[in-house]
């Protein structure tokens, strides 16, 4: 690799001015006039600083956090790729599967419709953020007592929307937890598995 | 997703002001259906003016009716004490629709601004007159299931994908929306539209027009109400056909009905026909199946949903009955 570089430089055509013109390019197919004008002056660093960003407060799992932004982040896109909170997971990325779900001020939402400068001031909490410390949440133990997942690639959001609808008063029968758990879809069929989890917190009694 | 810059206002008139200023502006608000819109490049408003600041979430009793501020969130209504004692139709309708997760997003006033569901309007490499006016509509002749049977035009058989316009349809409800000019009312049924030539036009919102609130007047509907929601699997679906029916029965009789439809046009359904036929008449059965034969008179099948002509009609029957039936 190193002695390609060294060609490359030899050549006149280095690794980092082709990304800077192959970065160029891009930016001048999919931008709006400022960043245009940036690009005119050839230097990727102004149209970094073209593409409006935009500070964000938000507290995740009790943490503030203070980042800068573009609009079209989602909550999920931001927690997931520049927070690192990866237990929140991206499904179909259009609200129908209900892997991103995560709360905010308390209520389950999908994070994928969230743009996340919505939730300005706003208290998310996520998969990371329901255990106490190395003491599982009463749902996720259900979960790993009565095997409600096979792949697990939904288990976060169905987790999640869980604790919700047990907090929201709606766990009371079987049939009613598949009702409000119909926003939270699981391609490996466990669905009888994470009703008898919810069931089994619900009548338990402890604190969710 | 494309680029846009965003704003965030506090109050109706900066809201308006702001989307004054900027002709490529749309309000966000639950952003449930804009921002899927905007991912799938079916939209792409270059400014976004955030709404959800706005105070305008309030549900209260006026003196002839409850007055629901347009960013309530459809949760927020459907579990409201006022909204169940008074107008239990629109808490069925709402509790009907999406997914808990998304009823905790989704407003009022988005509900009404959300758009169609067609497969072929959020396909951005098929023609659409609703997406692109002119291009044709890759629709008609193409898999019909979902589609109008009622009001659709050579240009569009699209319908209107909302459960809670169903039921403010039926209960007569009245929009207020305000813009640079002031505020005005809309009368539910004519806020929206059928699609004629226009179908980019859903509904009859003027640009910069912000929905402040709907007023739902009382009734004496709320003993025998049913929204009855046919779709493909149990929950979380759209509409195939949906029913909400309310009536006020005394000795036997109907002494007012309200009926409406979801899933059949590009618009909520309003059955008034039937509703004046049935008025006066007995509960009945045999009466509810002729209502529902004239409120199914000039119903036209696209092929795909040919189904729907004879869905229609026992779904109309059965709300009745159910929400007769109610003690």
């Amino acid at each position: 690799m190193d002695d390609q570089l060294k060609n490359e430089e030899h050549t006149g055509t280095s690794r980092r001015s082709f990304l800077k013109k192959s970065s160029l390019i891009t930016a001048l197919a999919l931008t709006p006039d400022t960043v245009i004008k940036a690009a005119e002056k050839g230097l990727d660093e102004q149209i970094a600083s073209a593409i409006e960003t935009m500070p964000l407060s938000v507290t995740i799992n009790g943490v503030k956090q203070s980042v800068r932004i573009e609009p079209r982040v989602t909550l999920l896109d931001l927690l997931r790729e520049r927070l690192h909170l990866t237990g929140t997971k991206k499904g179909c990325d259009h609200g129908q599967c209900g892997a991103c779900t995560v709360h905010v001020d308390g209520q389950r939402v999908n994070s994928c419709l969230t743009l996340a400068l919505t939730t300005e001031g706003r208290n998310v909490t996520t998969i990371e953020g329901l255990a106490d410390g190395d003491n599982l949440h009463p749902m996720q133990e259900a979960f790993l007592e009565h095997d409600g997942f096979q792949c697990g690639y939904c288990t976060p959001g169905q987790i999640m929307s869980a604790v919700c609808c047990i907090r929201e008063g709606h766990a009371n029968t079987p049939d009613e937890v598949r009702e409000y758990m119909s926003g939270n879809i699981c391609r490996c069929g466990a669905y009888s598995n994470i009703v008898d989890a919810i069931m089994d917190v619900k009548q338990g009694g402890k604190k969710v | 997703m494309n680029q846009f810059s965003y704003v965030r206002v506090t109050s109706k008139e900066s809201a308006i002001a702001a989307m004054a200023k900027d002709k490529a502006a749309m309000f966000l608000a639950g952003g449930t259906n804009l921002v899927d819109l905007m991912k799938s490049g079916v939209t792409g408003p270059e400014r976004l003016v955030d709404i959800n600041n706005v105070p305008l979430a309030t549900i209260e009793e006026t003196k002839t009716g409850l007055r629901i501020g347009a960013l309530a969130k459809n949760t927020a209504v459907a579990e409201n004490a006022l909204v169940i004692k008074h107008f239990p139709l629109l808490s069925q309708a709402l509790k009907a629709g999406a997914s808990p997760q998304l009823r905790n997003m989704a407003t009022v006033g988005g509900n009404m601004m959300q758009r169609t569901r067609c497969h072929y309007f959020y396909d951005s490499a098929l023609p659409c007159n609703k997406r692109n006016p002119g291009s044709g509509c890759g629709a008609i002749g193409g898999f019909t299931r979902m589609h109008a049977i009622f009001g659709a035009s050579d240009k569009c058989i699209a319908v209107h994908p909302s459960d809670m316009c169903v039921a403010l349809t039926a209960l007569d409800a009245v929009i207020t929306v305000a813009g640079p000019k002031g505020e005005r009312k809309i009368p539910f049924g004519d806020f929206h539209r059928l699609p004629g030539d226009t179908p980019e036009q859903d509904n009859n919102l003027q640009r910069g027009e912000l929905i402040i609130a709907v007023d739902i007047p009382f009734n004496q509907l709320a003993a025998h109400t049913h929204y009855l929601k046919v779709r493909d699997r149990a929950s979380y679906a759209f509409a195939l056909v949906s029913v909400g029916a309310a009536m006020q029965i005394k000795g036997g009789n109907i002494a007012e009905v309200r009926l409406a439809m979801g899933g059949v046009a590009h618009k909520p359904w309003r059955l008034k026909e039937a509703e004046a036929w049935l008025k006066g008449k007995s509960a009945t059965e045999e009466n509810f199946r002729k209502a529902a034969s004239m409120a199914m008179a000039n119903a036209k099948s696209q092929g795909g949903n040919a189904f729907k002509l004879t869905l229609a009609p026992n779904t109309i029957v059965e709300a009745l009955k159910t929400a007769a039936a109610q003690a």
